[in-house]
């Protein structure tokens, strides 16, 4: 009876038939042809889990893989001295190169790692940095300060140092009601979710972009620390002199807490990667980079995490709740952080540190 | 002529080439991915993101005619619009920063863009690839792509006279980071401890030497038999042996013949006409017999003229 003709779809493909092996002429060849089986059997495993499907394959086959693997390399260890057929050793080599990507991949998936990474992973990060946040801590003061300073020896500065967007009737010289009513509260919810999503996505940009200019020595990120701030201090100061010290405090706090901590974080990253290219210590430049690079690499992944919270904080707390309120929330979300970064100790199974030698 | 560009090719290749010991104690030779075939990736990368972007645009356009068209009230038509800009937002951003992340977090290790033209992302500690590397690597590619194009396009317009210049040329050495190293690593490569390496995907090809002219040296056309002597198989090397090998694996009549003569010519022999591929193939399975026989007593000879 003949097969019925789907089943030329869904089949497995036809195994073709492999040449005798005494007809080989080579010893060569002869070797080849003896492990031919293997090697297909190891591609067709690869092929598989190349295309991310592991959960097909028997566990016979997941069982043969390391065994599999071995033989194709030392296939090639001997085909090295004893073959010049070229084709075999590219083969060989290329299948070795695949499996050897499959033996030694990552062995956590996407949900295995995000659960290392919130149950312990981020603060121990986050804990191996506190020398950068630091300094990022101290040119984020120091930014303010200058800020505010600068402003009130000369009012001129506010323009120069406040982007236009934020000037709107925010000027020195503006009456106190008028500097209220843009601390006011919004009515309505209307149109605030996608003000949340504008703000995320434009601070998760910001922060990115500082900590990716660290790759110069750390200095950029700095800078840009320095200047973000002193916009903050100028505008503090043009609050506390209307007298609305608190009022100032409660609205920026509520979801500032949580967004200028992960600008510090963010900052800190950079000045962390900087740092470990200009002082490397023992570990030569390269591996002492590649280090900090992914340890601030997870601390990054957390900064886009708070600045997520940070966004609905920004949108719909600040714009619909009084000043008790938004105090109330920022003080409690920026414990909250403080706690789960510093006060948790974790587990020592490290989830970096283990991976790099 | 054919030759020295084959040469030329090898040679820079093996400028790319490096050894990774596996803990297995293997020495697994890696290709670095050559610059212009990275940039090649990142441009279909970037196409793909384009497209998509646009398409979505599209779509989410068309769905909001959809529901300016079908009315209800002020209130409704502005949440809707609300939300459609919520995704599209968070589209924008996932396509900026996921795109890259997913597809290098997988199995193959590769966006499409490097899939395509044989690339992939490895560890360069020979470890394996970890999700934190990946994040380190695609984070810095704003500062190498997207703020050196800012600034080289803007620095033209002399806004910002000498300071937008050297801005520009301070951010083309992130740009241009790659070419300034020998494993082509990218500033996020070297962040992230990582480098690209090409992920050729051979397939096996037939052994050679099953034929009957390999085996025996005789012809199945004419019956011919070809034996050939100490003296006559010395000529050659390995170098042209694997050249042989290629021509005969290729399997193009001309080159066959010419192939066949330029050898018959070197060892004084002559051959039929349309017996070349038997005689080649006899000629490449003897050569290649003595040529292992003495790779086994640790003899070698790289190409004729050793």
């Amino acid at each position: 009876m003949k097969a019925p003709v789907l089943g030329r779809f869904f089949g497995q493909a036809k195994v073709e038939t492999l040449p005798d092996i005494a007809a080989a002429a080579l010893r060569s060849d002869r070797f080849r042809l003896e492990r031919e089986g293997d090697w297909k059997r190891l591609e067709s495993i690869l092929v598989k889990m190349e295309r991310g499907r592991l959960r097909t394959l028997p566990d016979d086959d997941i069982l043969a893989l390391p065994a599999l693997y071995r033989i194709a390399a030392s296939s090639l260890a001997v085909a090295r001295e004893t073959s010049l057929d070229k084709a075999t050793l590219s083969f060989l080599e290329s299948l070795v190169q695949r499996a050897w990507f499959q033996v030694y991949g990552p062995r956590r998936g996407l949900i295995g790692w995000l659960r290392g990474f919130l149950g312990g992973g981020l603060s121990q990060s986050v804990q191996q940095i506190w020398l950068d946040i630091c300094i990022a801590l101290a040119a984020m003061v120091a930014g303010t300060i200058t800020g505010w300073l600068l402003v009130r020896g000369d009012q001129e500065w506010y323009y120069s140092l406040v982007p236009s967007q934020f000037a709107d009737t925010r000027v020195p010289g503006a009456s106190r009601e008028v500097l209220l009513q843009s601390l006011a509260v919004d009515k309505d919810a209307q149109g605030l979710g996608a003000f949340a999503t504008y703000l995320f996505s434009n601070n998760a940009g910001v922060a990115i972009m500082a900590f990716a200019l660290g790759f110069a020595f750390g200095v950029p990120s700095v800078l840009l620390l320095v200047q973000n701030m002193a916009i903050l201090g100028a505008m503090w100061w043009l609050y506390s002199n209307a007298g609305l010290s608190w009022e100032f405090a409660g609205w920026l706090g509520v979801h500032g807490t949580t967004e200028l901590f992960a600008i510090l974080l963010a900052g800190a990253a950079g000045i962390h990667v900087g740092r470990s290219m200009a002082f490397p210590g023992k570990r030569s430049i390269m591996s002492a980079t590649a280090i900090s690079g992914r340890r601030a690499a997870q601390v990054m992944a957390g900064v886009v995490m708070m600045l997520v919270v940070a966004a609905i904080l920004e949108a719909f707390p600040r714009q619909l709740l009084g000043m008790q309120d938004r105090l109330m929330i920022g003080g409690s979300m920026l414990a909250l952080w403080l706690t789960y970064f510093f006060a948790l100790r974790p587990p020592k199974a490290s989830a970096i540190s283990g991976d790099i030698r | 002529m054919s030759r020295s560009q084959t040469r030329s090719y090898d040679a820079a290749q093996g400028k790319r080439r490096r050894i990774v010991e596996t803990p297995e104690g293997i020495a697994l030779p890696f290709t670095v991915g050559a610059r212009s075939a990275r940039a090649g990736a990142l441009i279909i990368d970037y196409l793909i993101i384009f497209i998509v972007i646009i398409s979505f645009t599209l779509m989410l356009g068309w769905i909001f005619g959809g529901v300016l068209k079908s009315g209800g009230g002020a209130g409704n038509i502005a949440g809707a619009g609300e939300f459609l800009l919520v995704i599209y937002i968070l589209v924008l951003f996932l396509a900026r920063y996921g795109y890259f992340l997913t597809f290098e977090m997988g199995p193959r290790g590769a966006t499409p863009g490097k899939r395509l033209v044989g690339l992939r992302v490895a560890a360069r500690d020979g470890g394996h690839l970890t999700p934190e590397a990946v994040l380190a690597r695609n984070l810095l590619r704003d500062v190498e792509i997207l703020l050196p194009l800012v600034f080289v396009f803007s620095a033209p317009s002399g806004d910002n006279g000498a300071a937008g210049w050297a801005a520009a040329a301070w951010f083309l050495v992130f740009m241009l980071f790659a070419c300034f190293n020998r494993d082509a690593m990218r500033a996020g490569d070297l962040i992230a401890g990582t480098w690209v390496v090409e992920a050729p995907r051979t397939k096996l090809a037939p052994t050679l030497s099953t034929g009957a002219a390999a085996r025996e040296g005789v012809s199945d056309v004419t019956g011919a038999r070809y034996r050939f002597g100490s003296k006559e198989l010395a000529v050659y090397g390995e170098y042209e042996l694997q050249t042989l090998e290629r021509v005969l694996r290729e399997g193009s009549q001309e080159a066959i013949e010419a192939v066949a003569k330029t050898i018959c010519d070197k060892i004084g022999w002559t051959v039929g006409g349309g017996d070349e591929k038997a005689f080649l193939e006899s000629f490449y399975s003897q050569l290649r017999a003595r040529l292992e026989g003495n790779l086994r007593f640790g003899k070698r000879k790289a190409d004729k003229h050793s």
